[in-house]
């Protein structure tokens, strides 16, 4: 039982990453009709703003300190951030310890401008193109977009922390009436699950109750309709793809301290968030956040020992079983439309 | 670029007159106009570096291109000559190798073996490589070292911790300077039972590849040994990015000791997943959990950060090692490039140091003659201590370090201490060693 | 000739004299010269010329005819390679059995995955072959070990059977002796050229896959294909499967990969999983569009574009940069080889996918419609291709 429990803990947490790629991913081919290769490069964008402002915040002027020896025996030089300068030691340091929440703040006018720039500079000459057009010419940009970060910050990955309040776990089996140690949960783990479910309740809501989303879900529904009726579709799709480059981002952000962040984090999530997309459903919301969170607590039992000694390498190939057993019965996916990208 | 001569045996070369495509032929066999691939017969010598340079180990890749650089330079009678005048052989005198300039290609492997092949291959046939070095990874080691058997060329691996490189896969023109999986565990069992006991229980996380599991077999015999009992090996696959399904269950296993043999991207997130579980601050069985990796890797470690703070493994080299050779290496490296070399670096600049040696030995790049000249060779003075290049699978013989991750780094680079270093005699092992079993070395190749 | 009109007998004929003279025409520079770097006529990537464009042939029949975009046609390669290296540790390096053993599985396994997948189509078909291709690499990586020795690549061992090399058989691949590594080498003037036997076997056997795909494209057949592309609604409408069709192309198409994947195995005797991975079903659908989908020589072009950068420009260094620049003044050469640093060398994958970018967005009907306007460029007068005709149509936007 306890087992289970642990694993449905993880299977969620897992599953949040995997729903808010694939929110985003979806939200885009569903106003769009883009297939985005480079979602996963955005994640991965988004994760590179929290190595950024990290990097900008313990930004630091050097001294030479004489009792101090550096490598090759010569004095070293010791750095101090300007953030402890200017707010002295403690709140300066607390600043740096934040800068990860804090470049949630910090990425979202980078995202939303990214995917400003991304949909009227690329994207949008590609909408009448095939989708094996705008799949090579994605993934073209995702390839340009990883090297040029391996290019700046390297290709190892790079050590972003959570704020010190989040480190340790916390022990759910306590709570629940099992013994000590038996289900524990890191609290940045809970963070990221509790952050992903306020953004997608974010985004439903802003479809669900603002003007500007209900011209969304009706462009989305029957495009030509809502621009016979006057209204610019196009400049919202527009705001949308900018709003999916933001999902993708600070969902890139908080994952910064749960895996350090490298170049190719993107194209790993690439394949699957595809495989997520489609198991929802092309173009359905709630069909990829359901299929995400599903994928990721069937990964999780399929970790299990007890499932491996059963059958050998489960693990390595569930989340593509799943896929294909969910397509040949249910062909549009778990709450998809018929008919969409059939042809 | 030097004549280019391709392919072993069956070379057949045509002269032609300068503009009659179709002049008289004169064709012989390859022994009589090369004895061996690539002679080189200019006066320069041209040696392959095939590193990663794309992939998830690009920076280790990136800093043994560095090393080699320096070693070339060396060579050359450039820079400081490095651990050239702390080497334990005198040969080499700065005039390149044999009086010939070194030049060298570079090559991406991807750390994809086919890439790797096809890199090593295009240094042989098109840019008349004599000898082929580099690689970070086993699996691309190995196949590289098994093409350059069937060519005819030498191959100094670079970073292969896997057994099979010189196990079940070593080959007679391949030579490794690198430690091994074996060798990390008996070098690491005993310091581990020093500090944590003999009654442990050990929980394996493997990586689901070769390499993983000669290291896991390696470490669980090793503590085994020494009294600690292994409650579960767990396989986890390569394309891993988040191991928390496979670290929630470890607490709960009555495992008190967490063993991770996952190397690179993996082991910085199987590492970081496990601290950010808390493992370390539990007590398990009235004891403290803790966590080992037996291979460690500081660049890699980098990306873990803080978490690797007071966690064991074994290491090839370490920058802060004080002996003569280390600190030469450390001094010339350091100044031309402005941070301390990686052990990826030093094996790799070892291994072109000793292939040049070697030739100058043999006075000739025949690598059978080559070959002939490092095997049961015994030298010192590269930074660990006195070496021995055993002739029966071409393994070298080495202490290994045992390393922590260290409590308060003094800089970026200040990541591990050295705890102890375990003499050689104790990582010996026999050539017919059950983890070593099944290969065969055959004999020298020189193509042609 | 051969079954085929004028015209396309011409275009075989022009083939068949490119392929034949790749070790001349990729050898421009003089073997002394700076430029020499840029050189491709070496056996290895001559090879992998011919091999891959017989892969992207295969997989246009596929792609080009039907339009269904497979995204797992890599696995077949790999199986093709695993059973050619197991007909090697089995049998001896003669590479016959080998060959036809890779056709026959590969073609056994897109049987069966084809069945399965082509139940669905569009990007659901994508998805699906995409699955069964990452499972299989997972598999081969990790619990299949025993058959695919996992991450090192398959390859012969000393004690391996051979039952049929004798006491002093040839230790090397080879056809009834004729070994693949044998290479000739011409000197002309400061120019080296190289022929390699394993090349030409590679280019002939590029050239009758050529001459298939070249029937297949004009037979009723191929019709009842782009009749699948162009509306499979309509061709049901009037009373046909389209079922039969597309499961055999789909199961030519993966027996021509399987046959590339057994040539790589052929020319080198080793088969690493990582030739089953998405990224490698990747690279011949970016060879494919590339190139030119649905066009004849399209995929062949894309396919060395491809392999010549990542052979290439991989091994530019700023070593090399510093030789080509060295009759610049100081600065300005460190300048340049700073300049280009990014591009070359460990940034090959940079160039490369701004490349991608360009094409795609500039020239959608790939390398060929380049040369098609080139062509007209010279000519001023608009002349159709034969080819024209069948490239991708465009699709409507979904919201539409």
């Amino acid at each position: 039982m306890d087992v289970i429990l642990l694993q449905i803990l993880n299977g969620l947490d897992k599953g949040s990453a995997y729903a808010l790629i694939a929110l985003g991913l979806t939200l885009i081919f569903g106003t769009l009709g883009v297939v985005n290769f480079a979602h996963g490069a955005l994640f991965m964008i988004g994760a590179f703003c929290s190595v950024t402002l990290q990097r900008i915040l313990s930004w630091s002027f050097e001294t030479i300190d004489p009792d101090k020896t550096d490598f090759l025996g010569n004095p070293a030089t010791v750095k101090t951030p300007y953030v402890v300068e200017w707010f002295g030691e403690s709140t300066g340091l607390a600043i740096i310890d934040w800068s990860v929440p804090l470049a949630i703040l910090f990425s979202i006018p980078i995202m939303i401008a990214f995917g400003f720039i991304m949909e009227r500079g690329l994207i949008k000459h590609f909408y009448k193109r095939p989708h094996a057009d705008q799949i090579l010419v994605t993934f073209g940009l995702a390839i340009v977009l990883q090297e040029v970060i391996k290019a700046f910050y390297g290709a190892n990955p790079i050590p972003t922390p959570a704020p010190s309040a989040f480190t340790g776990s916390f022990d759910f089996g306590l709570l629940l009436g099992f013994a000590e140690n038996t289900i524990i949960y890191p609290y940045w783990r809970m963070v990221y699950f509790a952050f992903s479910l306020v953004v997608i309740g974010g985004v439903f809501s802003f479809l669900q109750f603002t003007t500007f989303g209900m011209v969304v879900r009706a462009g989305m529904a029957d495009r030509e309709t809502v621009g016979l009726l006057g209204i610019d579709i196009d400049k919202r799709f527009t705001f949308m793809f900018g709003l999916a480059a933001a999902v993708a981002g600070i969902a890139g952000v908080m994952y910064a301290p749960i895996n350090s962040p490298n170049y190719h984090m993107g194209m790993d999530f690439l394949v699957l968030s595809f495989v997520v997309v489609v198991v929802g459903g092309m173009g359905s919301l709630p069909g990829a956040v359901l299929a995400g969170f599903m994928l990721g607590i069937l990964e999780s039992f399929a970790s299990m020992n007890i499932i491996k000694s059963f059958i050998p390498g489960i693990d390595q190939i569930i989340i593509y079983l799943v896929a294909i057993l969910i397509l040949l019965t249910r062909p549009r996916g778990l709450m998809g439309r018929k008919g969409v990208m059939e042809e | 670029m030097s004549k280019l001569l391709t392919t072993r045996r069956s070379v057949l070369r045509t002269g032609a007159a300068a503009g009659a495509g179709l002049a008289m032929p004169t064709i012989f066999t390859a022994s009589s106009v090369a004895a061996f691939t690539n002679d080189p017969t200019g006066s320069s010598v041209t040696l392959g570096f095939n590193v990663p340079q794309s992939g998830p180990y690009a920076d280790e890749g990136a800093d043994e291109l560095r090393a080699y650089e320096l070693a070339v330079e060396h060579l050359n009678g450039g820079g400081d000559g490095g651990m050239m005048n702390t080497f334990s052989s005198k040969v080499l005198d700065g005039t390149g190798i044999l009086g010939k300039k070194v030049e060298y290609v570079t090559g991406d492997t991807q750390t994809k073996s086919d890439a790797a092949r096809a890199s090593a291959r295009s240094m042989i046939e098109k840019d008349g490589a004599v000898m082929i070095t580099g690689g970070s990874s086993s699996g691309v080691a190995i196949a590289v070292q098994g093409l350059c058997q069937e060519a005819g060329v030498i191959f100094m691996a670079g970073l292969t911790h896997s057994n099979d490189t010189t196990g079940k896969d070593k080959k007679a023109n391949g030579f490794r300077h690198f430690f091994n999986g074996y060798m990390s565990a008996a070098a690491l069992a005993p310091v581990l039972a020093a500090r944590y006991g003999t009654d442990r229980t050990a929980y394996h996380l493997t990586a689901d590849y070769t390499w993983g599991w000669t290291q896991e077999e390696s470490i669980a015999a090793a503590t085994e040994a020494l009294g600690w009992n292994t409650v579960e090996k767990v396989r986890t696959p390569l394309a891993s990015t988040d191991f928390s399904s496979y670290i929630a269950p470890v607490l709960n296993s009555g495992a008190d000791v967490l063993v991770l043999n996952h190397y690179g991207g993996n082991m910085v997130n199987s590492l970081t997943n496990a601290v950010q579980f808390g493992l370390r601050e539990k007590v398990v069985n009235g004891k403290n959990f803790e966590i080992v990796v037996p291979l460690y890797s500081r660049l890699m470690a980098r990306g873990a950060g803080a978490n690797v703070k007071g966690i064991f493994g074994s290491t090839n080299w370490h920058w802060s090692l004080t002996d003569e050779g280390s600190q030469a290496f450390v001094r010339s490296f350091g100044t031309k490039y402005g941070f301390p070399p990686s052990q990826a670096a030093h094996t790799v600049y070892c291994q072109t140091l000793l292939y040049a040696d070697a030739v100058q030995r043999a006075g000739s790049f025949n690598p059978c003659a080559v070959a002939e000249a490092l095997e049961g060779y015994d030298f010192d003075g590269l930074g660990n201590g006195p070496t021995h290049y055993r002739a029966g699978d071409h393994q070298c013989f080495k202490d290994v370090l045992v390393v922590k991750g260290k409590e308060n780094p003094e800089n970026e680079f200040d990541l591990l201490e050295i705890v102890e270093i375990t003499p050689r005699a104790q990582v010996e092992y026999a050539v017919d060693h059950p983890m070593f079993a099944g290969g065969d070395l055959g004999s020298c190749n020189g193509g042609a | 000739m051969l079954g085929l009109n004028q015209r396309d007998t011409k275009f075989l004929l022009i083939v068949i004299a490119l392929t034949l003279f790749t070790p001349i025409l990729l050898q421009p520079f003089p073997a002394d010269s700076g430029l020499a770097q840029f050189n491709a006529g070496y056996p290895d990537l001559m090879q992998r010329f011919a091999i891959f464009g017989i892969f992207a042939i295969g997989f246009n029949i596929l792609f080009g005819l039907t339009g269904y975009l497979s995204f797992g046609h890599a696995a077949f390669l790999g199986v093709g390679s695993y059973s050619t290296v197991w007909m090697f540790k089995l049998l001896n390096y003669n590479v016959l059995p080998g060959l036809v053993l890779a056709i026959i599985v590969s073609g056994l396994f897109a049987l069966l995955i084809g069945y399965v997948s082509l139940r669905r189509s569009g990007i659901y078909f994508s998805i699906l072959t995409l699955a069964f291709a990452q499972m299989s690499f997972n598999l081969a990586y990790s619990v299949l070990t025993p058959i695919t020795n996992g991450e090192t690549g398959l390859q012969v061992y000393n004690d391996d059977p051979q039952i049929l090399m004798g006491e002093n058989g040839i230790t090397t691949t080879h056809f009834f002796g004729l070994k693949m590594n044998a290479s000739h080498i011409m000197d002309v003037g400061p120019w080296q050229f190289t022929f390699n036997f394993g090349y030409y076997f590679c280019a002939v056997i590029a050239i009758l896959a050529f001459y298939l795909s070249l029937r297949i494209f004009r037979s009723p057949f191929g019709m009842m294909l782009r009749a699948v592309k162009s509306n499979q609604q309509r061709m049901n409408y009037t009373g046909l499967s389209s079922r039969p069709y597309t499961l055999a192309a789909f199961v030519i198409s993966g027996m021509y990969a399987g046959l590339a994947g057994g040539l790589l195995a052929s020319m080198d005797p080793l088969a690493g999983a990582e030739r089953m991975q998405w990224t490698a079903s990747g690279e011949v659908v970016l060879m494919t569009i590339l190139g030119g989908a649905g066009t004849m020589m399209g995929p062949i072009l894309g396919a060395g574009f491809i392999k010549y950068f990542e052979n290439i420009f991989s091994k530019i260094n700023d070593q090399v940069l510093h030789g080509w620049f060295a009759f610049l003044p100081d600065g300005l050469e460190n300048a340049l080889v700073w300049l280009l640093h990014p591009f070359v060398g460990k940034g090959w994958h940079l160039t490369l996918g701004i490349l991608f970018m360009l094409v795609v967005v500039f020239l959608p009907g790939g390398l060929v419609e380049l040369g098609q306007r080139i062509r007209n460029m010279f000519r001023k007068k608009p002349k159709a291709d034969n080819d024209g005709s069948h490239k991708p149509q465009q699709t409507p936007h979904v919201a539409e």
